[in-house]
This record gives C-alpha cells, sequence and structure tokens, in this order.
C-alpha cells in the first residue's frame, strides 16, 4: 500500500470554547488535488492552516511523509518551506518587486544563489503568465495577476504540496478564469494540491479527491463523482443544492 | 511692548557667528539624536514585535518576556518624564566616571529620549502592516526574524515616515533643553548674545526666526520625501 504524503488523524482545534475541528481523519497521497468544500465556518481553512502550522492543532497527529509534524523537534521553518500556501488575499510582499516576492524565501530559507532564485524565479513567473510583470510593484497588479505571483512564488519553494485557501474568493469575477486555469495545469502536471474552495465547477472537474466540511467535522469524503453524483449524506446533498442552483 | 526690528537686524548682523554656531550644534544634535533614536527604536520595537511563540524554547521566551519588560520600563520611563530632568540626572550621574562633555551628553540623552518616542512610533507602524504579510512570509518558511527584517520592518519604517519626520523637527526645538548642561547650542549662544548685549527680546527674535526657518525648511523637505515614496499606481488596482 503507497505511504500517504499528508497522513492526519484525530486532528482537534478550537478557540476558546468553540471548537471548529474535531477528530479530522484523512490522508494525501501523491499527485492528489483533494478538494475541500463546505459552507463557510465550516472548519475548512483552519483545517488547511493547521496543515501548515499557521494555527497550531489542539491534538491529533498530522504526518507528512511519515514524521509527525506536531512534534516538538521538527524545524517550522525548514517544515513550512516544503508545504506552499496560497492565500486568499495573495499576501505578496508590498515592499518588493514581483521578482524579488518570488526570490527572497529561496535565498534566505533555502539558501539559494541570487542567480539560481532568479532563473527559478523567472521560470515560475512564465509559467503562471506573468514574466513581463517581473520588474511591477506588487502594489500595482490586479488581484488575478497578484494571485498568478503567488502561486509563482510558491511554486519557487519546490513544495512537495501546495496548500490553496479560498484563492480566487477574493477576486472579481472575470479574473477568476485566468488564476484556475494556472490551477489546473499545475494538477494536471502531476502537483500535488489541498485546495479549498467555493468553486465547484473546478472541484468536480480538477479533484480526484473531496472532502465535504460540515461544523467541524468531514461529513463525507470520495472522488469527485461520488460527492456531485451520489452523495450519500442529507446535508451534503443540501449544501450542493444550495451551490449548484446559484 | 516695544520692539525694534532694526535693532533686531543689527544683532543678527553683529552676532551672526554666534548664532550660527548654535545652529550647528543643534543641527548637529537634532540628527545625530532622531537616526540614532531611529536605530533604537527599531531595535526595541523590532524585538518587542517577536511575540512568545508555542514552539520557542525555554531559554527564548525567558529572554523574550526579560526584553519586553525592559523595554517597557525604558519606554514608559523617558516618555514619562521632561528631557530637561533627564539631562540633569544623566549628564550628573557620570560626569565623575565618564568625564564626558556636555555635548557627548547631549547627543547621548536626545538619543536615548528619542528612541522611546521612535520605539512607539515603529510599533505603530507594525501594527499597521496587514498580518497577512507575515502569514505569507511564514507560510514560505522563514524565521520570524527573517520577516521582520526583510518584510514588515521596511513597510513599517515606511508608514510610519511622517511620525518619524516630526520627531525630526521637534528634535530641533527640544534640543534646546540641553542648555541646562551647558550644551552650546543655538538656544545656549542665544542666552550668552542676549546677556552681553542686555537686549532679549530683539535677540530672541532674531533667534526664533532662526528656529523657524530651520523647521519650516526640514518639514518642506520630509514632506517632499513623503510624496517620492509614494509607489506610483501605473496598472489596476487590485481586487
Amino acid at each position: 500500500m503507497e505511504q500517504p504524503i499528508i497522513h492526519i488523524s484525530g486532528l482537534k482545534k478550537s478557540f476558546g470554547d468553540l471548537s471548529v475541528l474535531e477528530n479530522i481523519e484523512f490522508n494525501v497521497y501523491k499527485g492528489d488535488v483533494v478538494c475541500l468544500i463546505g459552507s463557510s465556518g465550516s472548519g475548512k481553512s483552519t483545517l488547511l492552516r493547521c496543515v501548515n502550522l499557521l494555527e497550531v492543532p489542539d491534538g491529533g497527529i498530522i504526518e507528512v511523509d511519515g514524521q509527525n509534524i506536531l512534534e516538538g523537534s521538527i524545524n517550522v521553518n525548514r517544515y513550512r518551506a516544503r508545504v506552499g500556501m496560497v492565500f486568499q488575499s495573495f499576501n505578496l510582499f508590498n515592499n518588493m518587486t514581483v521578482l524579488k516576492n518570488c526570490m527572497i524565501a529561496q535565498m534566505k530559507v533555502l539558501h539559494r544563489s541570487r542567480e539560481e532564485a532568479e532563473a527559478k524565479a523567472l521560470h515560475y513567473l512564465e509559467l503562471v503568465g506573468m514574466l513581463e510583470f517581473k520588474n511591477a510593484s506588487s502594489l500595482t497588479l490586479s488581484g488575478g495577476q497578484k494571485q498568478r505571483v503567488a502561486i509563482a512564488r510558491a511554486l519557487c519553494m519546490d513544495p512537495e504540496v501546495l496548500l490553496f485557501d479560498e484563492p480566487t474568493s477574493a477576486l472579481d469575477p472575470e479574473m477568476v478564469g485566468e488564476v484556475l486555469e494556472v490551477m489546473k495545469r499545475l494538477a494536471k502536471e502531476g502537483l500535488t494540491m489541498i485546495v479549498v474552495t467555493h468553486e465547484m465547477g473546478f472541484a468536480k472537474d480538477v479533484a480526484t479527491h473531496v472532502v465535504f466540511m460540515d461544523k467541524g467535522v468531514i461529513a463525507e469524503e470520495g472522488s469527485a463523482e461520488d460527492i456531485f453524483q451520489n452523495p450519500k449524506e442529507e446535508r451534503t446533498r443540501a449544501f450542493l443544492s444550495r451551490y449548484l442552483n446559484q | 511692548m516695544i520692539i525694534s526690528l532694526d535693532k533686531a537686524w543689527d544683532i543678527a548682523q553683529k552676532y551672526w557667528p554666534s548664532f550660527m554656531l548654535g545652529v550647528r550644534y543643534t543641527l548637529f544634535l537634532a540628527i545625530t539624536g532622531t537616526l540614532a533614536g531611529l536605530l533604537i527604536g527599531l531595535i526595541v520595537a523590532g524585538i518587542r514585535a517577536l511575540k512568545v511563540e508555542q514552539r520557542d524554547s525555554f531559554l527564548v521566551k525567558v529572554l523574550k518576556r526579560i526584553f519586553a519588560f525592559v523595554s517597557t520600563v525604558y519606554i514608559e520611563v523617558f516618555r514619562g518624564t521632561p528631557m530637561m530632568v533627564q539631562a540633569m540626572f544623566i549628564y550628573y550621574s557620570f560626569r565623575s566616571t565618564l568625564h564626558w562633555t556636555p555635548i557627548v551628553a547631549g547627543v547621548f540623552i536626545i538619543s536615548i529620549n528619542t528612541g522611546a518616542y521612535m520605539a512607539e512610533i515603529v510599533r505603530a507602524g507594525i501594527q499597521a502592516v496587514d498580518i497577512g504579510q507575515t502569514e505569507g512570509a511564514r507560510s514560505l518558511g522563514m524565521s520570524s526574524f527573517q520577516t521582520m527584517w526583510h518584510v514588515v520592518l521596511p513597510q513599517a519604517i515606511k508608514n510610519s515616515f511622517p511620525a518619524m519626520g516630526n520627531e525630526f523637527i521637534v528634535n530641533i526645538k527640544d534640543s534646546s533643553v540641553l542648555n541646562v548642561i551647558s550644551v552650546t547650542d543655538l538656544f545656549f549662544q542665544s542666552s550668552s548674545v542676549a546677556g552681553s548685549i542686555f537686549k532679549v527680546q530683539e535677540t530672541f527674535l532674531v533667534t526664533a526666526a532662526i528656529y523657524l526657518f530651520l523647521t519650516y525648511t526640514t518639514s518642506r523637505i520630509l514632506g517632499y520625501i513623503e510624496k517620492k515614496m509614494q509607489p506610483k499606481q501605473t496598472g489596476r488596482a487590485g481586487a
């Protein structure tokens, strides 16, 4: 049996008295595109943020390549460099150009030379179609452009897994397409991704595995076909019908 | 109030070298005090902003807590007492051990005084930087120090540049209190001139005009730099 890249079990997280994640259990295999769907407040984003330790879980295990990252001994910064993250609000560094955004962590975290970092940055900026903007300040870009740069920035670190936290939710509708296009391309190239999304079309087309979350627990999971064609749970059906009838 | 502008003009011309010597000291104090204060403020605010994290080792946790306490005391004491009092206390406390001259003591005092204000200014600047900037950097594996140094501080400095410039202008004026430890700044020189010719009003009219010229020019220069620092918005505004 193939070993999962990420194995999560018994994961718990609460903010004060409010329990946001309870007993979460799932696996991500190499090349998987896992889509986390569910209504707002169901815990999807918190789960994603736990995977790269922006939130510290209260209990459970997250094993990456067989190593539990919640144990004290691991180097969090080293670990984060292996797991990329793309945010809803882009979070490009406002004090740097597009190119510098893609280079800084390569040089400071992976200790790559300037030349190597630049070559890599140019390669991925081209992949996301943002090469011509390499010298622009990130403040001058549109939302869709920012998000494509943010994806390139994450890819520059050669992550084993890339996490997307509602990458298109803050975008104007006409810019959603360009970002989803890039993500589809990455999926096709075999990049392992976990995507929190409200784009059901994307989940249907691209996901190898869909996880439906409701009130902090995994209510149902399966292939895209299972979830979208034959949902077993009543609440999955209710959620999907609300979305698909829009 | 009888004041003769002609007299004032005569005094300005006759004692111009004295006034200019004072201006040199005043500007020297204001510039070095502001720059050194900025450096102190950046270091203090930067370290204070590194919050205790769950994963820090015990030693790091203890160090962070100690630093937070010491820096809070520093900021409160130096913002909460007059610089004139600080000058008297510090200068005379260390005169016998350090054998320092008034100007050296003056630079030291104005620097640590400004540092306390700058620390608060930079703290506000850091808080104004979106948390997403930090999360973006941390998600790429950058350490909290690297995040602070490469991402947060440059933006915080930009945010708080107007307030920092204001500190410079305040220092041009407030360095005058250092005359209590005989720093020969513009105020001190003016007092000497006024004392030697018994023309207090006219002399200090000249002094006021010089201070006003210094602060006004500075504020225009700072305004120009501030404008230059704004990014050119060429593309579409982000979604």
